[in-house]
Formats: structure tokens, sequence, C-alpha cells
């Protein structure tokens, strides 16, 4: 067991120079002033963007939840298929991500225009234009776009660990399909459910090339909004890293509360 | 300014074409033979003194600023300048101002060339991140046209040398937007009749700067009042406004999906070359005339190589490649000359000295507290829209949390206790 631990070292020192560390410089830099003295001024400021963090929250959220109905029955499906064909969808799913993730968004940008190909294709037959792009709407379909894979990912994992003969067991017993799935199906993937949403939710949350490119700009998140501090018209690092803190915090909460739905020995914080 | 964050992806998606010559010389050099660009220096000597050192610099320019070869016959730059002096060019890009300047500022890399604007430049000598070049080896300094020496954010040309300028103006589609072109004001940005096909800055500097021309205020006010005027005037934009957006200009102009947008000059001129129903007009109640010019960062450690480097882009034929692949105007009086006559007497690319001197200013750089206002108005227009600027959000947010975290300690004390049974 000693000599397996050493193993862990590798990872243990890559773990505390990128991620510890950071994290420390992060709150160092939110505490602090730029002559290095400790101030909690970036931190209450965070306070006056109140609605631009209620704005994320809500997009990432309505992300999520898209992204969690639409990966569910097809996750399912997936794992009910022969071994092969599993493989080859799997694989499909992954498509998309083979390409770059700015290229991905950008494609939407040409799609969803005025001019763009959407648009073009109601106009023949007779409808439009409608306003699709910078809209919240467009950043959202951007999240679910580019995110989606991410909750595929997890839900099929753990469905296709789901033993046929479980499911079998329960309509032996009486289950009729609804029961089915809440009472065998759902309870079995919560771990993938939670760590589908994860995955999802925080990406989406912090986001900001999305909301920049789909949103027009005018639907600033908190993403744009750290990233207008460290490279915005006025560079105040101390603010950013403020705000990273805080967002932080919020997701840490709502991961918790989360996690208090899956079972205990699988929580993910 | 310029083709920034997205040039990457742009040149991806898009052909070779769109960033050709802006001259006529595409069309001519289709018919006629390729004329291919020689390089002769001025002093062959001078550039041989790293020769077999193995030495490089770290340029840090502007995306799609620099000759390249792409078009036939054109010169590769950086290659030349190592063939040349057998240095080597490491070249990357930036995307705006404030990228450069929080690269140079946090500290972690090291430049030794970078192309910042006007008001960028005289924030970086107050803040002592650029040093003073030893123009004994710039020679080819003497180039640089007299307007353009002493310039106010560097008054005694002790630390930059100007590479190119401009203007800003509008660029719209001028079959659909039916007023003189001598008609043209700013205000044509907030014309509610081309609601939601307007384009506007992303970048508070110039977006301010549009609605202090218009207000008829100073583009370099401090004022806090001014300032929160235009913040208002800016704030009325936004139900007409498409997107805030700065490099997509170039592609939904391009595409015809937006009708009016306010741009860079020479950026403007590359895409009239794809879509004939564009237009470009320097407002007539004035702009913006902004400058980018070579500098030195304090942490350089190749200063005399560095200072070749920028001789070498004051050289007349290296000069005059990049600005006719580049389409931006030249302060570079050789440069100027070879240029056809055609595009020297582009009232887009070289308006008259009327126009220069009476309605265009040159941004200098504001206090920090000026710059902070502007930062914090900016933010505030931007998520103007969920006006209801919830007060009780960030302590019902704390309760909560404290809820949620006492509610999760409840949960586990009473498992513990289950589990003994």
């Amino acid at each position: 067991m000693k000599q397996l631990k050493v193993l862990s070292v590798p990872y243990l020192v890559w773990m505390v120079i990128f991620i510890l560390v950071p994290i420390i410089m992060v709150a160092f830099f939110a505490f602090t002033n730029e002559d290095g003295s400790f101030t909690i001024k970036h931190i209450s400021d965070v306070g006056q963007y109140a609605n631009i963090f209620v704005h994320s929250i809500w997009l990432a959220l309505i992300a999520t939840v898209i992204c969690l109905v639409l990966a569910y029955p097809i996750a399912f499906i997936i794992s009910r298929m022969e071994k092969h064909r599993q493989g080859t969808m799997m694989m499909i799913v992954m498509l998309p991500m083979w390409m770059n993730f700015l290229l991905r968004t950008y494609a939407w940008m040409t799609l969803l225009g005025n001019n763009g190909i959407i648009n073009h294709l109601l106009g023949m037959v007779g409808l439009g234009p409608y306003k699709l792009i910078n809209t919240s709407g467009a950043v959202v379909l951007g999240m679910v776009y580019n995110y989606l894979p991410f909750m595929i990912l997890p839900l099929y994992s753990v469905m296709a660990k789901i033993d046929k003969s479980v499911i079998e067991a329960s309509r032996d017993l009486g289950c009729n399909s609804v029961n089915v799935l809440f009472r065998v199906i759902v309870p079995l993937s919560l771990p993938g459910i939670t760590s589908g949403i994860t995955m999802v939710f925080v990406p989406a949350i912090s986001t900001f090339i999305i909301s920049r490119m789909l949103g027009g700009g005018s639907n600033l998140l908190i993403g744009d909004l750290i990233e207008m501090q460290f490279l915005g018209n006025s560079y105040n690092p101390h603010l950013g890293a403020a705000i990273s803190l805080v967002l932080m915090v919020i997701i840490l909460v709502i991961m918790t509360v989360m996690n208090q739905f899956s079972p205990d020995d699988q929580v993910l914080i | 300014m310029k083709k920034k964050i997205f040039a990457l992806v742009m040149i991806s998606v898009m052909t070779l074409g769109m960033f050709g010559g802006c001259s006529s010389e595409e069309e001519t050099a289709e018919e006629e033979e390729i004329v291919e660009q020689t390089l002769t220096v001025s002093d062959p000597d001078y550039y041989t003194r790293f020769k077999g050192k193995d030495i490089s610099i770290n340029v840090y320019n502007w995306g799609e600023y620099i000759s390249t070869g792409a078009d036939e016959g054109t010169l590769d730059v950086n290659t030349e300048f190592e063939k040349l002096t057998g240095i080597k060019v490491n070249y990357t890009n930036f995307a705006t101002n404030e990228e450069l300047y929080a690269k140079l500022k946090g500290g972690g890399a090291s430049y030794d060339i970078v192309i910042p604007s006007d008001y960028m430049i005289s924030k970086m000598i107050k803040e002592k991140l650029i040093q003073k070049l030893d123009f004994d080896n710039i020679p080819n300094f003497s180039y640089i046209m007299d307007n353009f020496r002493n310039m106010e954010y560097d008054p005694e040309n002790e630390y930059s040398v100007p590479y190119t300028w401009g203007t800003v103006g509008i660029i719209y589609d001028e079959t659909v937007v039916d007023i003189n072109e001598e008609d043209i004001d700013w205000d044509l940005l907030w014309n509610e009749e081309y609601a939601d096909q307007i384009l506007m800055f992303d970048n508070p500097r110039d977006a301010f700067a549009i609605a202090e021309i218009l207000l008829g205020y100073s583009l370099n006010t401090e004022n806090p009042d001014e300032l929160a005027a235009a913040a208002e005037k800016l704030k009325k934009q936004k139900k007409v406004v498409q997107g805030y957006v700065m490099d997509e200009i170039f592609d939904k102009m391009g595409a015809g999906d937006a009708l009016i947008a306010p741009y860079y000059a020479g950026d403007a001129l590359t895409i009239m070359e794809e879509n004939d129903s564009l237009n470009f007009v320097v407002p007539k109640s004035g702009t913006n005339l902004f400058v980018d010019a070579m500098c030195i960062p304090k942490s350089s450690k190749q200063k005399e190589a560095a200072e070749m480097y920028i001789n070498f882009m004051c050289e007349p034929d290296i000069a005059y490649a990049n600005i006719d692949y580049i389409c931006y105007s030249t302060p570079h009086s050789a440069a100027f000359d070879m240029l056809d006559d055609e595009v020297k007497n582009d009232p887009i690319s070289y308006p008259d000295e009327e126009l220069i001197a009476n309605r265009t200013t040159v941004f200098v750089n504001l206090s920090d507290e000026a710059n902070k206002t502007m930062q914090d108005l900016w933010t505030e227009m931007k998520s103007a829209d969920d006006e209801t600027t919830n007060k009780w959000l960030v302590p019902v947010f704390l309760i909560a949390c404290l809820a949620t975290i006492i509610i999760v300690l409840i949960r586990r004390h009473i498992k513990s206790k289950k589990d003994i049974f």
C-alpha cells in the first residue's frame, strides 16, 4: 500500500502547484489592494454586479435543465443498444467535440444571423426574419450545444452499468413503465445525473466567449465581467479575483445543495 | 482596434481573398504579370551586427498587422528580417490595447517590440512600462512625416516610432441607408429607423468617444458628469443596437447582417473590397484619429536588436509592403510616395489636411480615476436591461448560504446518530 501511495506523488505535486497555489493567489488578490494591503472593498464591490450573477445563474440553470432533458433519454437508449452500436453512437455524440470550440460557436453566428441560413430558410416559406442572434436564447442555445456531450457521457457510463435483469426484475414484481423509470432507473443513475449537472453547469456559468459571440455583448455574464477586469478597459485584477472568488463560493454552495440528493457514498465534493 | 480576437477563426472560416490587397492591385495583378517586390535596404552593414550571435526577439503586434507574403509577390517581412540579420523573430498577436497592457503589467512575458496605440503609449510611459529609444540606432526615423512626430502621447518623441494611423468612421450599406454622405453624423448610430441593424464598438474607450462627440465634449474628457451623460447617451442607443462587437463587424457588415457600424478606416476599406454596397464616411462632427506606434518594453533584453527591427520596419520597401497589405494609412513618407495615386488620393485613407486638423482628435491617456469611472459606467450600461438593481439580493444570498450550511450540518448530524444503531 505504501508503494502505491508513492504513485500519487506526481499528481499531488501537480495539484499543489497548479490548483492549490493559484486558488490561494486568487484569494490573496481578492483581499488586497494595489499596494498589497488588506481590504474587503473588492469583495463588497462585487455586490453591485448582483444582477449579472443572477442572470448568469439563470441562463446556466436553463441550459443545464435542457441538457438533462435532452441527454437523459438518449443516454438510456444508447445504453440499451447492442455493444458494438453503443460505441458508434458514442462516437457520434463526441464527434462535434473534435472540432474547435470557438469554431463551433462561430458557426452558430452565421446560422443565427439576420441574414443567416435559418432566417434565409424561414424566408423561403414566408416567415421571419426573426431576431435570433444577440438574445439570451441564443446564449442558452450555445451553452446547450457546446456542453451537451458532457451531460450525455456521465449519464451513459452510469446507465451502461445498470443490469438488464434489474429492470426485468422490477417488471416481474409489477412495476409499470413509469415506476421502472422513477423507482429503478433514476435512482440508479443519480450519480451520473449529479456529475452531468456539475459538468454542464459549472462551465456554463463561467463562460464568456459564448455570450460574447452569440449574446452580442449585451448579455453580460459573470465570465465577461471577470474578463473585463483582466483584459478590459480597466485593468483591475483585484476586483476580477474577488468576482472569481464569489463565483467559486456560489458554485460550491449550489453543488453542496445538489449533493444532498445523491447517495452519500457518492458525494462529489 | 483592427482585426482582433477572432482573426484566427476568420482565417479558417473565410477564404484568403478576404485579406487580399486593399488597393486596386488585386485586379491589376490578375491582368498583368505579378511584379515581385524586391527588398533593398539603405545600409546593409548595419543589419549584420548580430549575425551568427544566435539571438531572438519577441514581437507582439495586432493580428493581421504585418505583411506576411500571403499575397503573391509581396514580402514576408519577418522572414526577410531573419534572412538579413540572422536574428530570429518570435511573432505573436494581441487583440486589444488592454490585453497588451495586462501582459506587460503582469510582468510574466518578455517582449522586445510592442505596437500599442496612442493613449496606451502615454499610459505606458507614465507607468514606466516602455523605455526610451536610441534614435541613433533608428536612422530610418527620418522617413517619418513631420506631423506624426512629437505627438501628444509622446511629446518629445522619445519612446515610439509611428507605424500606422487612421480614423474612425461609419461604414454603412448605401443601398439601404438613404442619407447624403455629407449629412451623415454619429447620430445615425442612434437612428430608430434602422433598429437592430446597427453594430456598436464593444470597447468603452471607443464607444464613449462616439457619444462624447455627439454631445460636444472632448474625446479626452475626465469630467465625471460628462462621462455620465455619455453613458446615458449610450444607454439610449441600446434598444437599436443589434450587438456590441469588435472584429465581428468585419464579417457582419461583409455578409449584410447589419447595415451600420462604426469602424476603423483601414479595415473598412478591406470590407468594401468584398461588398460593393458598403460605403465609409467620417462623420461631419469629427472623429478620433489613432496612431499605432512601435515601442520597446522596459523588460526587453535585446534592446539593440529591437531597435534594429524598428529601423527595418521603417525601410521604405518594408513600410510599403506592410501598408499595402494592411490597408491602414502610413506616416512613412517614402512608403507613401510608393503607393498608387489612387490610394494616395483616397479620402478615406488619406483625408485632407483640413479634416485632420479641425475634425479629428487623438486619444490621450485618462487618469486612473476617469478610466475607472468609464469602466463602471460601461458595465452598468451593458447590464442595464435588468434595471431592478436588487439591493436585497446579496443579503438574501448570504442568508441562503447560511441556511444551506445549517441544513446540511443538521442532516449529517441526524445521519450520524442513525448510524450508531
